[in-house]
């Protein structure tokens, strides 16, 4: 039985958080159900013509979509790229910074602007950077580091329309891994490298066998959500190259977005947004299940 | 890796992180230059960094021109609506969950942790269509509800981890006088929290300043465009005019500049507790 004060304190608490639900309701879980009943639907948007019930089929039309298997496997490219790349160059600056005792903040600053600005502007600004044949980048691999004879037309050929994205990837997330590790490197004892150091661990022993695991659970985290943020590019993809050229660089989201607004195919854009959802959330839990292991300091 | 006293390992360190931050910073500053260069300028062989004769006038223009203070008003709108309703939100929904236990509680709460995995586009198609159902289409509130709801699970997982290292002594006390929760709430754990509503504000006004995709898909009149949108448009309308281009990147990214440097001390805060991802 509930006493009339609990059920007093209940009606309270429903109070406080009816603004936040209602918000959360309508424009988070409203659409993430709706989202699933459309994917199931041939979604018609013609008023007088009912959408149609289809069953699984727009998944099914993915599987045969030869579209779809470019989408994926320049999501999952980009991601086996960026990944590694900012989280190696991330927990690099932060060992650095851990090291240095003046100028940490300033550096911290510099590193983190990339992260702050929208991705928007630097979207843009990388397509600025990669033109052909005047962009600064193609200018510097001929004409300063004599790398390449002639200037590579980076967004005009599939091969290479994946670099500028991806080193805008890695460029614009090094920094917020950075601050990460940097706060885990922070919190371990000076003492444990003394220690280390007196019983003649080398460097990169002390690296492996010490800072690496204490700051695993740190590591882990960051992992999850750089998966998770890679297979979400969008916007980079979205206005650097379009998807183009002939959709040899389209990635899973814009692809749907290509779909849903461009070509009205609501329902399998619904369908596309869902797998999506399902592999992030299939390999978040795989990596948190395997990868995270209780840290022993003694 | 503690520092060792060799001055040489010293100075290897500095320039490493020098190089590093020249390769951060460049890309920023060929934007600057190329903002500040004249529109003959801006495709010149050898290109150059510093601008053979600099000129505020992209600067000028961007501001004057193409309804420029419009966008940035609209912005302006956005984002201090989405702070304001958000962090109100979610410190009452953290506060729920921080003091109180009530039927649901566990499931509501996963609930929220769970949004928080979900792409974001997942949910633009739904969105889409409920917009233009609620006469939110072509609507700066449509950008602010959606902005609000997004916010609302990683504000309230934040506040709701401080909340609960709030000492209770204060609010017994409260309770025992005759005062009611809203008394507790916005009397004392509103005040007490400031650095944590803070962070939070600041993430949700950065968050909603730069958001690009919702304000794509729900706006098509052009005088409701929001600066990223606006920007990407002319970009796209406009292929060679980056001088322009950029100049209005700059002037857009200067308040976002401006909060995150005056207000670091905060924000890298908020970033280690480990519930944001810039």
């Amino acid at each position: 039985m509930k006493t009339p004060r609990q059920r007093r304190e209940t009606t309270t608490a429903y109070l406080f958080m009816l603004p936040g639900l209602l918000f959360f309701t309508i424009f988070m879980i409203y659409p993430l159900l709706k989202a699933l009943q459309m994917s199931l639907y041939q979604w018609s948007i013609m008023p007088g013509r009912p959408s149609q019930f289809v069953g699984l089929s727009n998944y099914a039309q993915a599987f045969e979509d030869p579209v779809f298997w470019i989408a994926l496997r320049n999501t999952v490219l980009y991601t086996l790229v960026t990944v590694p790349g900012q989280m190696i160059l991330a927990m690099l600056v932060a060992l650095l910074l851990n090291y240095i005792r003046s100028g940490r903040v300033l550096f911290r600053t510099i590193y983190y602007l990339p992260v702050i600005t929208s991705w928007v502007i630097v979207s843009i600004l990388f397509k600025y950077l990669f033109q052909s044949p005047g962009g600064l980048i193609n200018y510097l691999l001929t004409d300063v580091l004599h790398l390449i004879a002639a200037p590579i037309a980076w967004l005009r050929n599939p091969t290479t329309a994946m670099v500028p994205i991806m080193s805008l990837g890695i460029w614009k997330g090094i920094g917020w891994s950075m601050v990460i590790f940097l706060a885990a490197l922070q919190t371990i004892p000076g003492e444990l490298y003394e220690a280390a150091a007196i019983d003649g661990a080398s460097r990169w022993q002390r690296f492996w066998h010490l800072t690496l695991p204490l700051v695993r659970p740190t590591v882990v985290f960051v992992l999850v959500m750089l998966v998770i943020g890679g297979f979400n590019v969008f916007i980079s993809v979205y206005l650097i190259t379009a998807g183009g050229p002939m959709k040899q660089t389209e990635v899973i989201l814009s692809y749907m977005y290509h779909q849903a607004f461009d070509f009205l195919e609501f329902g399998y854009g619904a369908a596309l947004s869902y797998m999506l959802a399902a592999i992030i959330l299939v390999l978040s839990f795989l990596q948190i299940r395997f990868l995270r292991r209780p840290v022993e300091l003694y | 890796m503690r520092y060792e006293g060799n001055p040489f390992e010293k100075w290897l360190v500095y320039l490493l992180l020098v190089l590093g931050g020249v390769i951060m910073l460049f890309p920023f500053l060929w934007m600057v230059s190329t903002a500040l260069k004249g529109h003959i300028y801006v495709i010149e062989t050898p290109p150059s960094l510093l601008p053979k004769e600099p000129t505020l006038a992209n600067f000028v223009e961007a501001w004057t021109s193409n309804r420029f203070q419009l966008y940035f008003s609209n912005s302006l709108v956005v984002a201090i609506s989405t702070t304001v309703l958000s962090v109100l939100c979610s410190a009452m929904l953290a506060y729920a969950f921080a003091r109180f236990v009530f039927p649901g509680k566990e499931v509501l709460f996963y609930a929220l942790l769970f949004t928080m995995m979900i792409p974001g586009l997942v949910l633009i198609i739904p969105q889409f269509f409920l917009a233009k159902t609620l006469g939110l289409r072509n609507s700066l509130w449509g950008l602010v509800f959606v902005y609000v709801a997004i916010t609302t699970p990683l504000n309230t997982f934040l506040l709701r981890g401080f909340f609960e290292q709030l000492p209770r002594e204060l609010e017994e006390a409260v309770l025992i006088d005759g005062g009611g929760h809203f008394t507790i709430f916005f009397r004392i754990v509103v005040p007490l929290s400031t650095p944590a509503l803070a962070t939070v504000a600041i993430f949700t006004f950065l968050a909603s300043w730069d958001e690009f995709v919702w304000a794509l898909t729900a706006i098509d009149e052009m005088s409701k465009r929001t600066l990223p949108v606006a920007i990407a448009v002319f970009q796209g309308a406009h292929a060679t005019e980056w001088g322009l281009v950029f100049a209005a990147s700059l002037i857009a990214a200067i308040p976002v500049i401006t909060v995150f440097v005056s207000l670091q001390r905060y924000f890298m805060g908020g970033l280690t507790s480990g519930a944001f991802k810039g």
